[in-house]
């Protein structure tokens, strides 16, 4: 066997352990579970609800339903997943139910286009630079963080879901209550919204 | 037949997904390229499209700790005591 393939080993018969002592109910076990992937989840949970009381009573849910599913865990999956995936679900009831905050509409931020469906920037200008570029240079994050958090609720949780957590279009319908035809097209108007906050803050000269 | 006339700026855009998932039908597709091959607008779109995932991607992903990392003292008390009056 591999070194790697015997810390993966190692990794998996403590997961079982500390599995097999959740499941007695072991007070010490669901500490150790919340120490070691609390700060994690904690980071997921923020990302969606940017609240920091929010997102640790979504954590501390999490937790409270995975301890009462236990008994449901498939044994096929990791530990870590199914937390993960079960503090995003929190993170989405608390985006769904929460009282809505004044947002931009996202027309603003789409595409505008002539009467015979031309761009109505004509030639659209090129940003400076690939991706790799421009995340070189220190304030790129942060401008493409606030402007993730600018997106109209609804849209911003599609984008997370779909490019920042990987979740499958099917996954994410499943998990928002909605269509996959409609995650693909929310998610395409939420990277086009996107693409036009970040447009003044890396388009270059016109190249034609 | 007469050659379809090219589809336009506002069509090629609003499709883009489906393009880049390569979800287009066959005669879409040709007429997708054929639009990119003439329309420098819509290539600069499309390349500042792909660049807008990827910055996304690593500006969030920035923010990802590791299993294991520091969990607040008060919130991993909250959880513990949330879970003794569940039970």
């Amino acid at each position: 066997m591999t070194e790697a393939g015997s810390v993966s080993g190692g990794a998996e018969d403590r997961e079982r352990d500390l599995l097999r002592r959740l499941k007695s109910g072991e007070e010490l076990a669901f500490e150790r579970l919340v120490r070691d992937q609390g700060g994690r989840l904690l980071a997921v949970a923020r990302r969606f609800l940017r609240d920091e009381e929010e997102a640790r009573d979504a954590v501390q849910e999490g937790f409270l339903s995975a301890w009462r599913a236990l008994d449901r865990f498939d044994q096929g999956s990791r530990l870590s997943t199914w937390l993960h995936r079960i503090v995003v679900n929190a993170c989405l009831m608390r985006l769904r139910t929460r009282r809505r905050r004044p947002e931009e509409p996202i027309e603003d931020f789409l595409p505008r286009f002539e009467a015979d469906g031309h761009q109505v920037l004509h030639p659209t200008p090129e940003w400076e630079g690939s991706a790799e570029t421009l995340l070189a240079r220190s304030e790129t994050r942060a401008i493409v963080r606030e402007a993730i958090d600018r997106l109209p609720e609804s849209y911003r949780a599609v984008l997370l879901l779909r490019d920042i957590e990987e979740l499958s279009t099917e996954e994410a319908a499943q998990s928002l209550g909605v269509t996959e035809n409609a995650v693909k097209i929310r998610l395409h108007r939420a990277r086009q919204a996107l693409r036009g906050l970040l447009e003044p803050h890396f388009r270059g000269m016109p190249s034609c | 037949m007469p050659e379809r006339p090219y589809i336009t700026c506002r069509e090629l855009i609003e499709f883009l997904h489906l393009y880049l998932d390569g979800e287009l039908p066959p005669d879409r597709l040709v007429e997708f390229e054929r639009h990119l091959s003439v329309c420098d607008s819509c290539v600069h779109y499309l390349s500042t499209y792909r660049k807008t995932i990827s910055l996304g991607q690593a500006a969030c992903r920035d923010l990802d700790v590791p299993v294991g990392a520091e969990v607040p003292e008060e919130l991993v008390t909250a959880v513990l005591a949330a879970r003794r009056r569940s039970s």
